[in-house]
């Protein structure tokens, strides 16, 4: 089934890349939209901050990095998990597999599972899309083999369980209840169902981790969790449990790009008060 | 050697968005949108995959009579069923497709998600517990919001909403921006770490 998938994307670059040629033999106009130009500045900048970071994590420079409790506390979850002999449950968000956020849980999937196999531990990942069962399974069978506990591996780990968001709460639920995980983590992009699984999982004694970048959904894990990650610590989180120099070369990066931002909205908000500059500031993030 | 090859799709896939985003050519924005289109067909087609995994494991289950099996072999009908009855009779109106979805699925859906308000009460008063100073804020923030809001509050003091409102509009906004900012920020150095391939644990 996966080679035809990649047969299939595959096919697609030949199609896209006939049509690719007839539109440029049809109409030719510019390369570049002058429009977007502010866009490109930030962009090469931040690549390039990034980019300095991750040469100098290369030449073995060491980052520091503040803790981050809820990540400290997944290990302390599957120790716990291996203690009560139960599983640990995780789901990686209910978007699509073209969200970063699902990969970004995938990612700190791929280190739990690592985690899990090294303690023998049961794991659970019930998955939304048929898409991301497929990479969730890669990312298991990565993260067992890595640990040396290939043959502890099992496909059925990542399930897909339903592809109608109440249907995969009740489905989830229903291993909350069956099989009483003693750790819930919930990495990803979620919705209404967020505290539906959240307080399903305090009232079964769970102990619970939670990140995402939804703003909305953050109150609800915040207080239904022991642990949650807020926006950025979602997406550092992959490279905070793998220490590895490049991950955190390119976290280090992305908080001097973050002091950059913070000086811009300082000088925007005095340039604006003060009438002057001609709305440099604001015409630099304005996208056309 | 395969994951190298991922990671080059991977490359490509994202340098040809970029470049499409900056780009006022008609060529290379069709090259980019017939990408789009084929991650929605190959998500489409993967659909089986989910069929596949549903099967196989409820269908074990209930082989070997596991906990609750029972509950699995509905689930197995259903899907069965369900698939049965869209490829023989359509998904229209007044078929048997949809009077499933209308009296069975639609309904169970409802459920699931009133029972968001009894746990929206049980996080509240969880939260709202005044035992530190940060609770004892959050408490009086949460009652000057929700009483701003509602007629009950207005009618106490004419003043609330507007204060509800100013609560809103920027404590609120400034604290929800800067986590937007930040997770912007995060998922553009993911976007990178991904393109460069230092990131490829999602591939595993």
């Amino acid at each position: 089934m996966k080679k035809r998938v990649v047969l299939l994307f595959l096919a697609s670059v030949v199609f896209s890349f006939t049509d690719f040629k007839s539109a440029f033999a049809a109409e030719s106009t510019s390369l570049f939209r002058a429009d977007r130009i502010n866009i490109l500045v930030l962009f090469i900048i931040f690549c390039a901050v990034v980019l300095l970071y991750i040469r100098s994590a290369r030449k073995g420079k060491e980052f520091f990095i503040r803790k981050i409790n809820g990540l400290e506390a997944i290990e302390e979850g599957v120790g716990r998990a291996t203690e009560m002999g139960r599983p640990v449950l995780f789901i990686p968000g209910i978007d699509e597999l073209d969200e970063i956020q699902t990969i970004a849980g995938l990612s700190i999937l791929s280190r739990v599972a690592k985690i899990t196999a090294q303690y023998s531990t049961p794991l659970m990942v019930p998955v939304y899309y048929p898409l991301v069962l497929a990479a969730a399974q890669e990312s298991i069978k990565g993260a067992y083999l890595d640990a040396g506990k290939g043959d502890d591996y099992d496909p059925e780990m990542a399930q897909y369980v339903a592809g109608e968001q109440f249907a995969f709460v009740a489905a989830v639920h229903g291993i909350m209840h069956r099989d009483k995980p003693a750790t819930n983590v919930y990495m990803g992009s979620f919705y209404a169902e967020s505290l539906l699984l959240a307080e399903e999982g305090q009232a079964s004694g769970a102990i619970q981790i939670a990140g995402t970048a939804n703003p909305e959904q953050l109150p609800f894990f915040i207080a239904a969790c022991d642990y949650t990650l807020m926006g950025e610590e979602l997406f550092a989180a992959g490279s905070y449990l793998s220490k590895e120099p490049l991950m955190l070369g390119s976290l280090k990066g992305q908080d001097w790009m973050k002091v950059f931002l913070v000086i811009c909205i300082l000088l925007g908000v005095l340039f604006e008060t003060l009438h002057i500059g001609g709305g440099f500031f604001y015409k630099l993030f304005i996208e056309h | 050697m395969r994951t190298q090859i991922n990671a080059a799709i991977a490359f490509l896939s994202g340098f040809i968005m970029i470049l499409a985003f900056f780009s006022a050519n008609p060529g290379i924005v069709n090259f980019s949108q017939n990408f789009l289109t084929w991650v929605t067909i190959v998500g489409g087609i993967s659909l089986l995959l989910g069929i596949v995994s549903i099967l196989k494991v409820n269908l074990k289950a209930i082989q070997e009579k596991g906990k609750d099996w029972i509950f699995k072999l509905v689930l197995v009908l259903f899907v069965l069923g369900m698939s049965v009855c869209g490829i023989i009779w359509g998904i229209q109106e007044k078929t048997p497709f949809d009077w499933f979805f209308q009296n069975i699925q639609s309904p169970m859906m409802s459920t699931m998600f009133s029972i968001l308000a009894f746990f929206i009460a049980s996080a509240a008063y969880r939260a709202f517990r005044a035992r530190t100073l940060e609770a004892t804020i959050l408490l009086i923030t949460a009652i000057i919001v929700m009483l701003g809001r509602t007629p009950l509050g207005q009618a106490m003091w004419d003043r609330l909403p507007s204060y509800a409102d100013w609560i809103m509009a920027y404590p609120n906004l400034a604290v929800q921006r800067g986590i937007i900012i930040g997770a912007a920020l995060g998922a553009a150095a993911m976007s990178l770490r991904i393109l460069l391939g230092i990131e490829r644990t999602y591939m595993g």
